[in-house]
């Protein structure tokens, strides 16, 4: 999130789309339901299902799931049309006067440089012309052709009303009363909040929805005000956290990536990495990260981390593809490239897509080892459980390790929340039995395998043997000390360079990464939680709720990301002069010679507004960017791709009917469903009931929502024969789940492209253990390709067929 | 007058107990009664502040628990309910965090290692020096197997693929980072966690 929870209360217009908040964070929703009632807000909801978030909703509007951006690039159609932007922001403070290279260009379906072998693109022209000086060459009174927000008028110009409606199966009436209502929050004192979920990143196209929705954000200067911002409401306690320290398989702490084969040295790394200012006067704060870096290479090496060492550069692992991500590593699983695979409290055959695969994967592996409170399918996947999970037990030959943990209530630490906010928790008990710490277990693992290799040597043992680990009780980090270590402290005297007096003296935890120095004098494992953890003592454990002018900042209850600030982004919220767009909820203002408010300023807090900084300083050009220029894989504006699995060819550009960039493994591809075989499309989601594969265990949870079901319209169920709580059979190309049928009114069939469309809604919790009934799980159903830039499943759009049947012999 | 939370829910605990029957008319025998009234059981518990552990609302929690945290005590978790002061949710939580009692005390809650052998039929209860040692064993073994140390062009890369991990999106920061900090330094790339799903 960009803003806090109770931030959303000061929003005029609160779109829901790509996610349900009242179901799936009810107690984060309050703040919707505060923002109709105080505020007058509008709640604008575009699902593909009547959810309890449309039940409470303003204006509800169907969609057909993964054709989120044709409505999307129809709603900045419709803004650009009507001239309902916010102009002096998006011309102050967007890439909107930018001018594009020529050669870069959009044809029947593709950018400029697409290579159809390798499924890529040469994105050598998707960025700006440059000048003499290497800044990007602008033209503010919009009239180049070239210039972004032409280019872009032109990219959107195909989707009218009436080709959103033919695509997404909106009806053309309600697809405009939306725009209507977005439109509203173009005024420059009124704002919109756009609230989503996974039902946005789990398509093949999910990271370029979720970019769609920014741009529309930008153009109506959503961005860093008050009731504003993009909130990614995210789905698990900690998920903010374990992607902030970087536990994805290209990650290192603080979003820096590791280093790929192509980087073999680190001054090589480093040079593609210190953006320079784009546009004269800006900040481009990316100019600090050697500073960054090292420091985090002094916190997991120390002394082994040298000037002359390269800062143990060689020692981090090069990546030689993008990615090894989950899909990729059951890809390798399945080809007998993997002896073995931790699971610590990950439950991949229920929560990964096509289930078969995932269960033949597993049988391949030599070795498996499951860390988790609670007993996962995943840890007895070698176990015969019927037809929802048939396994010969004797044929699998995987060695299975079962660790019992400890749970959030037996344990000390933070999590960091959607809204970034690090919230130190306290132990309550012991956990069951002998269950045992994460980080003790982890301890344990490399405690041995750091002796076999004193004792033994083996394959490259230097970072292993070398790296840190001075914890009071090596067996069993305090996770205080590790709380520390990511914070930083000074390993030397630091001095002012001006005054040449010591500043912050050797082994004080630093005060916030601006401290931080790149010649080995600072150390620091994750830089953005600087600050989280200083010599003022624990900043995560503040439980101060005071709010100045009740706004929604709490900026003393535990703390945020980056440098306690509360909205990113927050020198948008003032007017290029500094002066509040909205004078009724200012965040932060100019008063002459500083910056002053409620939140810290996300800006140089002395820098005049006279100075011409803008707003977005981790950008190098300083400004929102409604062209990505070469950051996205499928191009720098977002164009509405099919899904993997659909139901009609695309009308845009029927050549190109798919994501072009999307990576698809043959295996893959061969068990994609057509139409013809699997008519329906169908979606998964969570209930209110139950979280993911958890709650089943417990009982009050596993009494609410006791069986698998699916639910399905009350058009389809009438021609299918299906009765109100009747078995049916719902299988893709990859598999059938056999359930019972919840019919409603909740799901309409739509009309696309002239056709009935029909929707069939598959939540996702059950499996076989725990105290719920049986079931087959969602991911039975479902298709083995991600987006083309996170690998993220398409979970949320593929195709089935459902037929009646009777009930299973043994129910 | 200043009183923790706990000295706050004794102090009405027990004046509801006995304003509500004194005002029954059992008049003076009625003292006698109230005395003999079982006081809340919360106002014995200790009190944790916590957070949920399913969405990322992060909703503040208090938890209660028998034992006083004295060296021989065992504490035992008696009920959880919603922290009022919390900015968030103040003190409201939804079907899932209303019931997290039953998950920590859910009787597949795993309390011993267990280990299941090439072919086995069931799981049989390990030691953790068991555990521990052979999956170190193992990870090293394929590890002196499978490491890249240079690739085809002869460029330094150390890195292994052969062993993969996923990470807890419930695990604390501090659990990820030391997690992070072991797995990188053998040269895993094979790494992700829930933030895909």
């Amino acid at each position: 999130m960009t803003n806090t929870w109770q931030d959303i209360k000061n929003a005029n217009v609160v779109i829901v789309m790509g996610g349900n908040a009242a179901e799936a964070h009810p107690c984060g929703f309050k703040w919707v339901i505060e923002a109709k009632i105080e505020n007058g807000a509008k709640l604008v909801v575009v699902d593909p299902r009547f959810t309890r978030t449309a039940s409470v909703a303003d204006y509800y509007a169907p969609i057909r799931p993964g054709t989120d951006i044709a409505f999307l690039n129809g709603v900045i159609h419709y803004l650009l049309e009507k001239d309902a932007i916010q102009h002096e922001y998006v011309r102050s403070y967007t890439n909107a006067s930018l001018i594009v290279k020529d050669g870069f260009d959009f044809q029947d379906g593709l950018f400029t440089g697409y290579n159809e072998e390798t499924r890529t693109y040469d994105k050598s022209t998707w960025d700006y012309e440059l000048d003499k000086d290497g800044f990007a060459k602008s033209d503010d009174s919009w009239q180049d052709p070239r210039c972004v927000i032409n280019l872009l008028k032109h990219h959107v110009s195909r989707y009218t009303p009436e080709m959103v409606s033919r695509i997404c199966g909106t009806p053309q009436d309600k697809f405009e009363h939306v725009c209507a209502l977005i439109a509203s929050t173009s005024a420059p004192d009124k704002a919109m909040t756009s609230l989503f979920a996974l039902g946005w990143t789990q398509h093949s196209v999910g990271a370029q929805n979720i970019r769609n929705m920014a741009m529309i954000q930008l153009l109506l200067g959503n961005i860093g005000v008050a009731g504003g911002g993009m909130n990614a409401l995210r789905g698990h306690s900690n998920i903010q956290g374990l992607t902030d320290v970087g536990l994805l398989s290209n990650q290192m702490p603080g979003y820096m990536n590791l280093p790929t084969d192509k980087e073999t040295d680190f001054d090589i790394y480093m040079s593609t990495r210190q953006f320079k200012p784009l546009r004269p006067g800006q900040i481009s704060y990316y100019q600090n990260t050697r500073k960054l870096f090292v420091s985090l290479m002094k916190a997991l090496y120390g002394d082994a981390a040298t000037q002359e060492s390269n800062w143990a550069f060689d020692w981090l692992p090069k990546l030689d593809i993008p990615l090894y991500d989950i899909i990729k590593a059951f890809e390798m699983m399945n080809a007998g490239q993997m002896t073995g695979y931790i699971c610590q409290g990950f439950n991949p055959l229920q929560a990964f897509p096509d289930r078969g695969k995932i269960r033949r994967g597993l049988s391949k592996l030599k070795f498996l080892v499951t860390m988790d409170p609670l007993d996962t399918e995943t840890s007895r996947f070698w176990q015969d459980f019927g037809p929802q999970n048939p396994a010969n037990s004797a044929d699998i030959q995987t060695e299975v390790f079962q660790l019992p943990t400890t749970c959030f209530a037996e344990e000390n630490g933070s999590l960091v929340n959607s809204a970034r906010w690090l919230q130190w928790h306290w132990k309550a008990a012991d956990g069951p039995g002998i269950a045992m710490s994460d980080i003790w277990i982890m301890s344990g693992i490399f405690h041995r395998i750091r002796e076999l290799y004193r004792k033994e040597g083996g394959a490259f043992p230097d970072p292993i043997l070398n790296l840190t680990w001075k914890y009071t009780d090596p067996i069993s980090p305090d996770p205080e000390e590790l709380a520390k270590e990511m914070n930083g402290r000074a390993l030397a005297d630091l001095t002012d360079p001006a005054t040449n007096t010591v500043v912050t003296k050797a082994g004080t935890l630093l005060d916030g990464f601006a401290q931080l120095r790149d010649d080995g004098t600072t150390s620091s494992g994750c830089w953005i939680f600087s600050g989280s953890f200083t010599e003022k003592g624990n900043q995560m454990a503040r439980r101060d709720a005071t709010d100045p002018r009740e706004q929604g900042i709490a900026p003393n209850w535990a703390w945020a990301w980056p440098a306690n600030r509360r909205i990113l982004y927050n020198r948008a919220s003032a007017d290029p002069a500094g002066k509040p767009w909205n004078p009724a909820k200012p965040v932060i203002s100019w008063n002459g010679t500083k910056w002053v408010g409620i939140d810290v300023p996300d800006y140089t807090p002395t820098l005049a507004p006279s100075a011409g900084a803008s707003p977005f300083i981790m950008n190098d050009e300083g400004l929102g960017r409604l062209f990505a220029r070469k950051l996205m894989a499928e191009g720098p504006f977002p164009e509405h791709y099919e899904p993997m699995e659909s139901p009609v060819e695309n009308v845009l550009h029927p050549k190109v009917k798919n994501n072009p960039a999307a990576r698809v493994f043959a295996d893959d591809r061969a068990a994609f469903g057509s139409p013809d075989k699997f008519p329906y499309v169908a979606t998964t989601y969570r209930l209110t009931e139950h979280f993911h594969f958890w709650t089943k265990h417990a009982l009050i949870n596993a009494i609410l929502q006791p069986e698998e079901f699916v639910e399905v319209g009350e058009a389809l169920a009438k021609e299918k024969g299906i009765e109100q709580g009747g078995w049916v059979k719902v299988s893709s190309k990859r598999g059938e789940v056999i359930c019972k049928a919840y019919v409603t009114k909740r799901i309409k069939p739509l009309t696309v492209d002239g056709k009935p469309t029909h929707v069939i809604g598959v939540p996702l919790h059950w499996g076989f253990t725990g105290q719920a009934r049986k079931g087959y799980g969602a991911n039975t159903l479902t298709p083995s390709v991600g987006d083309a830039n996170t690998q993220t499943p398409e979970f949320k759009a593929f195709l089935v067929n459902i037929e009646k049947t009777s009930a299973p012999v043994t129910a | 007058m200043s009183m923790t939370r706990r000295e706050f829910i004794k102090f009405t605990g027990l004046g509801l107990a006995a304003s509500s029957i004194g005002a029954l008319g059992f008049g003076a025998s009625g003292e006698a009664q109230a005395a003999a009234v079982r006081p809340f059981k919360l106002t014995h518990a200790t009190e944790t502040r916590n957070t949920c552990t399913y969405c990322s609302v992060a909703c503040g929690i208090l938890i209660y628990s028998m034992g006083d945290r004295a060296k021989n005590a065992r504490s035992n978790i008696i009920h959880i309910e919603g922290d009022p002061d919390h900015p968030v949710n103040r003190g409201t939580l939804c079907p899932k965090g209303a019931a997290l009692l039953d998950v920590v005390h859910a009787p597949t809650r795993l309390k011993t290692p267990r280990y299941r052998p090439p072919g086995g039929t069931e799981f049989k209860e390990v030691s953790w020096d068991f555990a521990l040692d052979r999956i170190a064993r193992l990870m090293k073994d394929d590890r002196d197997k499978n490491f890249i140390a240079r690739n085809a062009n002869g460029d330094t890369v150390n890195r292994w693929t052969s062993v993969g991990m996923l990470a807890a999106s419930a695990s604390s920061s501090e659990t990820s980072y030391l997690t992070w900090k072991a797995v990188r330094s053998m040269g895993m790339v094979v790494f992700d966690n829930q933030a895909r799903v």
